[in-house]
């Protein structure tokens, strides 16, 4: 049961084999036996699960059921969901009760899922290892001496440890895929606009999309259909005729061209990682598609971009977070001033305020146009060149992350080597695009490894045709952790 | 030793929207606290604004009215800055591409004309409002306002006295009434005033300004800047120089005072809002939206003297609020002496609405009620001086001209047989005045006038008696 697709847990709903508040329950179960070690979770409450499962059981009764009606689905703790705790995994936000739904937590409602607890994150979605959350680091479950990866860590532990049958991620630099890859999972971020952020914790609001991740590309499929969808409440929501993401899952990849940039097999790849996804594109060759080379050379800019662009907004993002309207306030302070100070030197942990202090600093007087104007430039040219590449190939393909899973404390110190880990899933953040991981593998030290597969803009359908059609013929996604 | 005023404003005019810029909740003066601030408005993490098409129209007709450059894209930018009645740490406003652009006021003062260059105009969100009496030491915060959408109309610093920048802020003030697209009451706050004030020599260089902020009356905007020239020209006299300063007007001292300094020292770190597209103007909008501007007072003023005959001061006075000049064009419209209209509206009625404190939209004698009463003037059957007190009644509500002239036997006597007897009746009773008179005493003529209309309870026609009595006095 743990290990079944979406599909087949639908059926037996379906068919009275095992009830919702069943289902529920014995994932519940699972959560509380794992979650001691592996600290997935921030928050479950099995009362308000169980709630909701009583009422999918009685929209299946009722012939009323969708594809993820009944379905324990984990939430990642940026969402704002009424009544639960959402922390964003920071201290500043440790106390707030959600008054309201986030679109997401509305449209997962709306089909009958059942929301089965929030999942651990780094704080403020602000980092790549999980390290940075306030209620501690999330263990990766294929070992636990290694980080799962961030900012959604909690949300791919979770699946990966089969605590949920599937869950909710956000991706501002590669916070769905890296993660994915890292926990052996199938995740998709998709083109920027697709997903409402209302009621999404903002991060950087032009990078910042919602997006699945699950155990395969088909329940993908169906989680995708459920997130995706205009909302009003959000003036980047992209208005389009709703579109059925499992339409194309089982269309042959015969002359399928896939671009290869070679950027991305350059300087600081693992042999590893880069024998596993070559092996990888192997495969999608006897499935019968074309290799093209493409060329991304504005990719090693998209670090530096990232981290102007990305602070910069959040900076100014994170300025509500003032001790003043809720969220933590210190209990120490003589005056306005201090109580500004105090509440956010004590509520924010140090890389959020790391990444504030960037940001107010490319943003000041006289240092605005050398970063910030400077960096949206070299943004657009980073969209360029996938623009360019589009032209001659359908998807692109290369690693998602440079090595597997490291472990945890490894790159505390050092900011950069940990902000590196995401060269190859910023860019297409800062193009807009969609992009997924899936597994492909394993390093030699027996982590997983990811395949990043990038799109062109709304071509979501077409990507998880291309990972489905690689999951029929390889079981690398039904591998689980021994937990 | 001659000194050069130079003032530049900027007001802060509240759209009359149903609702907030960037949210639903309503803008409606008045709530409880925080009854009006929803979660957008209060900043709870998460939430999204999403702009009121309502505010641009708004600033749209603004443009259009001002003969300005409608930009057919803005961008809306966060000013970043930390107060508690700032809930999301930042203001959405816009920065370096506003949505009007340029623009002129012309104004009045001493019967000389002036235009006063707009800079621009831009969209902007109101912040809440911190109370900090009744809390103890504490400080309360109302985000009543949050959220509110003004336009901050920005001018050339061409005004040069105090009394043009208050005949600029009343133009400005009534045309944004005429438009529709802010109430102008300035004790909610509706309609702000900043002034920025330096002096300079002539021909020098523009000399240091500081801002007053907030004033938020016609009075408080000409004693502030009168008091701050008179200090800066002190202060330079005296041999002292001016720091750039944000200043208050204390309006019970009559004093305006700089903020300290770190209340002003920002840098509000602007950078385009990345959670709103680009504001995009289409042609078609523009075009449908200059559709519904009505007639500018300017228009209006040049039609009532060249159509009406009026004065430039007559025509100043009744376009000064929308609802003035279309109780004045209501009462032409009935009766067509446009000349006793505007004395009857710019006396009478304006008269009795100061002393009652009220505006014209709730003046107690409708457009239609006054031109019955002219009406009756003007067909004979009462005296101009009759009519007032036939005003008098109206406006206690005792019925419309007509009842009253009834009720009260006001009616004038015009019957010539009936006149005729009064006179011969006065003549016979006074023989000595007679006598002066005829013998060239021209100024006893009132005497017999002023017998008369005592005889008649002033009822006499004016004119007709005049006509007898100068007929049987002449013997």
């Amino acid at each position: 049961m743990f290990n079944s697709s979406l599909k087949a847990l639908s059926a037996q709903l379906a068919d009275r084999k095992i009830s919702s508040v069943e289902l529920t329950g014995e994932f519940l179960k699972r959560v509380d036996a794992l979650n001691p070690v592996l600290n997935a979770f921030i928050t479950v409450d099995p009362e308000a699960s169980l709630a909701q499962a009583r009422i999918a059981d009685a929209m299946i009764a009722s012939g009323r059921a969708g594809p993820l009606t009944g379905i324990p689905v984990a939430q990642k703790d940026i969402f704002c969901a009424k009544d639960w705790l959402t922390t964003c995994g920071s201290k500043m936000l440790s106390n707030f009760v959600s008054p309201y739904d986030a679109h997401v937590i509305e449209r997962f409602n709306a089909a009958g899922a059942v929301n089965l607890g929030k999942t651990n994150m780094d704080e403020f979605a602000m980092g790549s290892s999980n390290e940075t959350s306030f209620f501690g680091p999330v263990k990766n479950p294929w070992d636990i001496k290694a980080v799962p990866g961030g900012s959604s860590g909690g949300s791919a532990a979770a699946v990966a440890a089969r605590m949920a049958p599937a869950a909710t991620g956000t991706d501002t630099g590669g916070s769905i895929r890296q993660p994915a890859a890292l926990c052996g999972i199938s995740g998709i971020k998709p083109t920027y606009g697709l997903v409402s952020r209302y009621g999404m914790i903002a991060f950087a609001s032009s990078l910042d999309q919602g997006g699945p991740m699950a155990k395969s590309a088909e329940d993908l499929a169906i989680l995708l259909n459920a997130m995706v969808g205009f909302d009003g409440r959000d003036s980047t929501s992209l208005e389009r005729q709703p579109e059925n993401y499992a339409k194309d899952l089982e269309r042959p990849l015969a002359g399928l061209r896939i671009g290869i940039p070679a950027e991305y097999f350059a300087e600081g790849l693992s042999l590893d990682v880069e024998k596993a996804v070559q092996a990888a594109i192997s495969e999608y060759q006897k499935l019968g598609a074309t290799i093209v080379e493409v060329s991304l050379p504005n990719t090693r800019l998209s670090i530096p971009v990232y981290y102007v662009l990305a602070p910069a907004e959040a900076s100014s993002n994170l300025s509500r977070y003032d001790g003043v309207r809720y969220g933590y306030r210190s209990a120490n302070y003589k005056d306005l001033a201090e109580m500004y100070e105090n509440s956010r030197a004590e509520g924010f942990g140090a890389e959020v305020k790391r990444r504030i202090m960037v940001g107010t600093y490319v943003l000041s007087h006289g240092y605005y146009d050398a970063y910030y104007m400077q960096a949206q430039k070299l943004r657009r040219l980073i969209a360029a060149d996938f623009a360019g590449s589009f032209e001659k190939c359908d998807v692109i393909m290369g690693p998602t992350s440079p090595s597997t899973a490291f472990d945890l404390g490894e790159k505390g110190d050092d900011p950069v080597q940990m902000y590196l880990s995401d060269i190859y899933t910023i860019a297409v953040n800062l193009a807009g695009l969609p992009g997924m991981s899936i597994p492909v593998g394993f390093g030699d030290n027996g982590r997983p490894v990811g395949l990043q597969i990038i799109g062109n803009y709304f071509s979501e359908a077409k990507m998880l045709n291309v990972a489905h059609q690689y999951q029929k013929a390889t079981d690398w996604h039904s591998r689980m952790p021994n937990i | 030793m001659q000194w050069e005023v130079v003032i530049g404003l900027e007001v802060h005019a509240q759209l009359s929207t149903e609702s907030k810029i960037f949210s639903g909740a309503s803008t409606a003066f008045g709530a409880a606290p925080n009854a009006q601030a929803c979660a957008v408005d209060i900043a709870l993490p998460g939430v999204l604004p999403v702009l009121n098409r309502g505010a641009v129209e708004r600033a749209i007709k603004f443009g259009l009215a001002v003969g300005a450059k409608v930009a057919r894209r803005s961008v809306f930018s966060r000013k970043n800055y930390f107060y508690p009645d700032l809930p999301k740490g930042y203001q959405i406003s816009q920065f370096d591409l506003p949505v009007v652009l340029g623009g002129e006021i012309p104004i009045l003062v001493d019967g000389v004309e002036k235009k006063v260059r707009l800079t621009r105009a831009h969209l902007e969100e109101d912040a809440g409002k911190s109370l900090h009496e009744d809390f103890h030491g504490m400080t309360g915060i109302d985000l009543n306002r949050a959220g509110t959408p003004l336009l901050e109309i920005v001018s050339e610093p061409d005004m040069s006295s105090p009394l043009e920048a208050v005949a600029y802020a009343k133009e400005l003030h009534s045309l944004v009434r005429y438009l529709d697209i802010c109430d102008g009451n300035m004790q909610e706050g509706s309609f702000r005033c900043d002034a920025n004030v330096s002096v300079r020599r002539p021909g020098a260089p523009l000399g240091t300004r500081r801002e007053i902020k907030n004033l938020n009356s016609f009075r408080f905007l000409q004693q502030a800047i009168e008091y701050e020239i008179q200090w800066q020209i002190d202060t330079l006299e005296s041999g002292g120089k001016i720091q750039q300063a944000t200043v208050l007007f204390d309006s019970d001292k009559g004093e305006t005072r700089a903020m300290r300094s770190k209340e002003e020292a920002h840098d509000y770190r602007y950078f385009p809002d990345p959670d709103l597209l680009p504001l995009e103007i289409s042609e078609a909008w523009i075009e449908e939206v200059g559709k519904t501007l009505p007639e500018l007072p300017q228009a209006k003023r040049s039609r009532y003297v060249s159509d009406f005959g009026l004065s430039a001061y007559d025509a100043g006075v009744l376009t000064s609020s929308k609802e003035l000049a279309a109780y004045f064009e209501e009462v032409v419209s009935i009766y067509s002496d446009p000349k006793v209209c505007a004395n009857w509206v710019m006396g009478e009625v304006n008269g009795w609405l100061n002393k009652a404190g009220i505006e014209i939209a709730r003046c107690p004698i409708s457009s239609r009620a006054l031109a019955g009463l002219l009406n009756r003037i003007g067909d004979g059957t009462i005296s101009g001086k009759i009519a007032k007190e036939v005003f008098e009644a109206m406006w206690n509500g005792e019925g419309e001209a007509d009842a009253i002239i009834e009720s009260k036997g006001l009616k004038q006597i015009s019957d010539s047989g009936a006149l005729e007897k009064i006179v011969d009746e006065i003549i016979s009773n006074n023989p000595s005045q007679v006598a002066d008179y005829r013998a060239g005493r021209d100024k006893l003529f009132a005497f017999f006038v002023g017998q008369a209309m005592k005889a008649t309870k002033g009822q006499a026609n004016p004119a007709q008696l005049s006509e007898i009595l100068k007929q049987k006095l002449a013997g």
